[in-house]
């Protein structure tokens, strides 16, 4: 009896005190670093929704490595919006959920890219093994961190950063390769995000070298102290874009669409750029990056859509299954 | 004679005073391993918790999205165990009181999410109600939510927890055999009557101890959980989930005082249970009576 008296009247207080429900929710599925931008930007989102004179709405978020989201998305997570890594994650919205039109990233300025990032290196304070460039991390001896690229977006970004500098330097695909295949020897542990490598480089003391998002990178010395690390900024980098995108078939089901765009295009606003910056983005907005342009070293970036034609052709041939990716690391 | 018997004594005595060795030895080593591998780090858990005072802990715990977290943890176990409950009487039930086709099997499955990795377990509802999965959409059609809500949760904690309250009654109940359920069926008492007075006080003990363990493990569950949850945080995330969130944010302090939450929980599940266990010997003790 008393048991299941118990057992009642967990289930009836559980039941009674459970999460409540808002007017309006909207649900943003992001990757792994901006867990501190959006819960500062929803804030401010908030109060301009509200100075518009709409009723104030419950703004979720959902955290994890890029391709692991997106699947989780295409699995059944009811995501308004998408901010995740790269175009690729968001490509597959559409081609493996049909959830969003293929043609979803000409639908915001910049193609929805409303800031941008680089990869930088993160040292150990004094740069002991004296890590200059994308040279130094094949060295016999380096560790290097990085997350996997099958599930991060970050660790994607990296890849093809490395790759890009092998191929100027040496003139050709096959060289390209074997640099890049030497550099993941250095790899110790491959983790599924970048926030999960920042732990293995930072707080578990892995590794000389981590390969990181500059945002990263600069919120790691801010939370840390400056006192045990250092940013090393690489002759040359990859211009990072992280797309943003309405996830249709969601937002026409729940009727967020008016409330998810609002979202979105707050990002490209003066305050959403100001923020951006503020956590270590590269604001798409001149004016605002030129008051910033201090905090971010200046290094020469390849794009995507310039030296890879694009993630729709650079995704299959790197990171699918059989890519350049999988022919390296099963090749050790 | 008797230089052997006196050979033979000294030998009885050096085998004792080398058993005696032997034992200190083994009883040390089990010390040492509990306190280097189990007391140590939630010694650590509870300092790191309580690094930055009393007051930064409770903020923590009281923080929203914690609460939340609490809340939805003590829903997913509060749901789980009772079904759990209710199949692991039946089950047991059924395997020790019947013979029947299949049985051996049927225990064999019981035990299948001990071995079965907890995140395949997880996996295998996302692609059975997952939008891609098998029923995903016409559960879609419906608007029924599964996986990345309570549903999900839920279901992945009982899988990871079905084998508890069975394992722990099974041998109880084989052990008690049919004879008394017999004897009030003659008496004249139905199914009913004779499972509530007969049954039911019989297992009591085992049943809590069941239970007891199948709560704590529905409490701590990781990676059934993480796969189905969605990670929405202040909704679908439950405490463990929460722990790794504040760590992967540099909010040790937090995760930690939540950690320490869910420790405190453990172990006053870890008090019940030694109860349970107690008046369960008590009852084998008098049952070796008569």
């Amino acid at each position: 009896m008393s048991i299941r008296r118990f057992a009642l009247a967990a289930l009836a207080s559980a039941l009674i005190t459970g999460p409540v429900v808002a007017a309006e929710t909207l649900l943003n599925v992001s990757y792994d670093p901006t867990r501190e931008l959006y819960s500062d930007f929803n804030k401010a989102f908030n109060t301009h929704w509200q100075a518009q004179g709409n009723a104030a709405v419950t703004i979720q978020q959902s955290h994890g490595g890029s391709g692991k989201q997106a699947r989780a998305v295409i699995d059944g997570l009811r995501a308004d919006v998408v901010t995740l890594a790269l175009s690729g994650d968001i490509d597959e919205l559409y081609k493996l959920g049909k959830l969003i039109p293929e043609d979803w990233q000409t639908r915001l300025p910049d193609a929805s890219t409303p800031y941008t990032s680089t990869i930088v290196f993160l040292v150990r304070k004094g740069n002991p093994k004296g890590l200059k460039d994308w040279d130094d991390l094949v060295k016999p001896g380096v560790e290097v961190i990085t997350p996997n690229p099958k599930t991060s977006g970050g660790a994607r970004w990296n890849f093809l950063a490395a790759w890009a500098y092998a191929q100027q330097k040496f003139g050709s695909e096959a060289k390209a390769q074997a640099f890049v295949g030497q550099l993941y020897k250095n790899v110790p542990v491959l983790d599924t995000g970048a926030r999960g490598s920042t732990i293995t480089f930072v707080n578990n003391q892995i590794g000389d070298v981590l390969l990181a998002w500059e945002n990263e990178a600069f919120l790691a010395l801010k939370e840390e102290g400056g006192d045990n690390f250092e940013i090393v900024a690489p002759s040359l980098s990859i211009l990072a874009e992280p797309p943003v995108a309405v996830v249709d078939a969601n937002v026409d089901k729940k009727g967020t669409r008016k409330v998810a765009e609002a979202y979105l295009n707050y990002l490209y606003s003066d305050e959403g750029q100001r923020l951006a910056a503020k956590h270590f983005y590269r604001p798409r907005n001149q004016a605002i990056a030129s008051e910033y342009a201090k905090q971010f070293p200046q290094l020469k970036l390849v794009t995507i859509d310039k030296d890879f034609n694009g993630w729709k052709t650079a995704q299959p041939k790197f990171f699918n299954d059989g890519g350049v990716f999988d022919q390296i690391y099963q090749a050790q | 004679m008797s230089s052997t018997t006196l050979t033979l004594a000294t030998r009885a005595n050096a085998s004792r005073r080398g058993n005696k060795l032997g034992r200190r030895l083994l009883i040390i080593s089990a010390w040492l391993v509990f306190v280097l591998f189990l007391l140590l780090p939630l010694l650590i858990v509870l300092s790191e918790a309580l690094k930055q005072g009393l007051g930064t802990f409770f903020s923590a715990i009281f923080e929203a999205d914690a609460l939340a977290a609490l809340q939805l943890t003590l829903l997913a176990v509060g749901i789980s165990v009772p079904l759990n409950l209710v199949f692991g009487v039946a089950a047991a039930w059924c395997v020790s009181k019947y013979e029947f086709r299949g049985k051996s099997i049927l225990v064999t499955l019981i035990d299948l999410p001990f071995s079965v990795s907890p995140v395949i377990a997880g996996l295998v509802y996302v692609l059975l109600f997952g939008a891609q999965g098998f029923i995903g959409p016409w559960l879609r059609e419906h608007d029924i939510q599964i996986i990345f809500a309570l549903p999900g949760i839920v279901l992945a904690t009982i899988f990871v927890t079905v084998p508890f309250v069975t394992r722990e009654l099974i041998p109880l109940m084989q052990q008690q055999g049919t004879q008394e359920e017999e004897a009030a069926r003659l008496l004249g008492a139905n199914g009913w009557q004779m499972f509530w007075h007969v049954t039911l006080p019989n297992i009591k003990w085992g049943l809590i101890y069941g239970v007891v363990l199948c709560t704590a493990r529905a409490m701590g569950e990781f990676g059934a959980v993480s796969v189905v949850s969605g990670h929405i945080r202040g909704y679908t995330n439950t405490l463990p989930l929460h722990v790794e969130i504040l760590y992967n944010e540099y909010n040790h302090v937090a995760a930690f005082s939540v950690a320490s939450l869910l420790l405190l929980l453990a172990l006053f599940i870890l008090l019940l249970k030694q109860w349970s266990e107690s008046r369960i010997n008590r009852l084998k003790a008098n049952a070796g009576e008569e």
